[in-house]
């Protein structure tokens, strides 16, 4: 008898707490007319940053390529007369991404970056591969002021090793053999 | 009556009952929508209520395709039969004074009768479809419409036995005298109640169309219009049994004297309707052990010693 006056009782609370929900305010929104807030860290068109300078973050090291898991991301590297190192080519090509984020983790520049963008609906399949144009931003994204070849202790033209800012000059190992 | 004013009132009840079962298709995708916190259909014209005729458009569009390996004149008879015997069921309902199709000194023999011919149309779909889910659909709804129309008609006994008439128009005036029958029916009214979704197979008692287990249970071949009849069937049934429940237990169109009788009438129903969409919203399906268990185990004896006690109330006080 208990078991069944609290089953009865269980349904009635159960109208009444979604009788409820009438004066809740919705969780949606209408869409195109009105856009839902985007986190700032939202994963969604992948886009290629500059350094301060504007020069091409990319150093075309391809460790994106090599951690996404739908191998969306083709590159192959060259190299300017300073000895710095930028991508000849970058494509992604948006109908395999996922918007996973690895190639943003993997990143050592900061240079492929995620963007609070998702409307990128086409209706051929070929104009969802973007090319290194479409994907360079004038901008430097999430993180202000970083500039690799600034900080790396490689040397290009105009920068020897040990130049870099909180670089100290390079050892002479065999000054340390006894 | 007059001659015209039954045609008026023939032709108003057809239209009323196919015009609220398209209004409800949306109207019921709206409400669920509030109630699961979000807006639910609301782009077709003001409010949306353009969808209904949007969803009737793309059925009528629809191929009319029949499977090579179905029964072929029971597959088209079926759907039929669901909103033939659901708007015959409208015939005995009684809006106001005076304004109803017909006053059977039978109409409540006449309504149980109508709804368990729409038994037919489940079942002969579940079989004609010579599909397993389909069977599976119509097995389930046999039983469980079987059962449920056992104490629906005996929960409206104690309100029959009170009245001392099957007629509708008659119960309506005795609680005018008396006070609504849910006072002193209560336990009628829930088993009635109960009985009705089982009935029109709502959602709660919706196994025969258990989409989780049966794909769509009996009208999986259905498409098409053919597959619209049995949703305005069952939408005819949900405004059926809400009217009759609005008749029997709320007093019908009675009511305070600022509005009009039709009025209250219409306000109880819709009243109904909306609890029913509620219970949609909020209680999970059973399982079919447990459907059958509550019905034989609880509500036949409930209804049994409801009928019981209205006996002796009737016999010696």
């Amino acid at each position: 008898m208990k078991h069944i006056l609290t089953s009865i009782w269980s349904q009635v609370v159960t109208l009444y707490l979604v009788l409820q929900h009438t004066f809740t305010k919705t969780d949606t929104v209408q869409y195109p007319e009105e856009m839902p807030y985007l986190a700032p860290r939202y994963r969604g068109r992948i886009v290629l940053t500059r350094d301060p300078d504007g020069e091409e973050r990319c150093v075309a090291c391809n460790l994106c390529a090599v951690v996404c898991p739908v191998d969306c991301i083709a590159l192959q590297k060259a190299e300017t007369e300073d000895g710095r190192w930028y991508p000849e080519f970058f494509r992604i090509n948006f109908s395999r991404c996922i918007m996973c984020g690895m190639c943003e983790e993997a990143c050592p520049t900061y240079a492929i970056q995620l963007t609070p963008d998702f409307e990128m609906c086409e209706y051929d399949r070929q104009n969802m591969v973007y090319e290194k144009e479409h994907l360079l931003i004038s901008g430097e994204g999430k993180y202000p002021g970083y500039s690799f070849y600034n900080v790396a202790g490689k040397s290009i033209k105009n920068k020897d090793k040990g130049e870099a800012r909180n670089e100290s000059a390079p050892v002479d190992v065999r000054s340390l053999l006894p | 009556m007059q001659g015209l004013l039954i045609y008026l009132i023939i032709f108003g009840t057809i239209g009323g009952a196919f015009g609220g079962a398209a209004v409800l298709v949306w109207f019921e995708r709206r409400l669920l929508g509030v109630w699961q916190d979000r807006l639910g259909p609301n782009r077709v014209g003001p409010l949306g209520i353009g969808l209904a005729f949007a969803d009737i458009l793309k059925l009528f569009a629809k191929e009319d395709w029949i499977p090579p390996f179905a029964d072929k004149f029971v597959f088209v008879f079926a759907p039929t039969a669901i909103v033939m015997a659901m708007l015959l069921g409208f015939a005995v309902v009684p809006y106001a004074p005076g304004i109803y199709v017909v006053d059977l000194n039978i109409a409540l023999l006449f309504f149980l009768g109508m709804t368990s011919l729409a038994v037919y149309s489940v079942l002969l779909g579940g079989l004609a479809s010579n599909n397993k889910y389909a069977l599976l659909g119509g097995l389930r709804s046999a039983a469980q419409m079987v059962s449920y129309e056992v104490f629906m008609g005996l929960s409206l006994m104690g309100v029959v036995m009170l009245t001392g008439s099957f007629s509708l128009v008659d119960i309506v005036n005795h609680q005018a005298e008396e006070g609504w029958f849910i006072f002193t029916q209560f336990f009628g009214f829930v088993v009635f109640m109960i009985a009705g979704i089982a009935e029109s197979h709502r959602l709660p008692f919706d196994l025969p169309e258990a989409e989780h287990e049966l794909v769509a249970g009996f009208h999986t071949e259905y498409s098409g219009m053919k597959f619209g009849m049995f949703m305005v069937g069952e939408y005819l049934g949900l405004i059926l049994i809400s009217s009759m429940l609005a008749t029997i237990f709320m007093g019908g169109w009675l009511g305070p004297d600022f509005l009009p009788p039709i009025f209250w009438f219409a306000l109880k129903t819709f009243g109904f309707i909306c609890f029913f969409i509620l219970l949609r919203a909020a209680v999970p399906r059973p399982r079919y052990d447990q459907l059958m268990t509550f019905g034989w185990q609880y509500l036949l004896p409930l209804t049994l010693i409801n009928l019981l006690v209205t006996g002796a109330v009737v016999l010696w006080l």
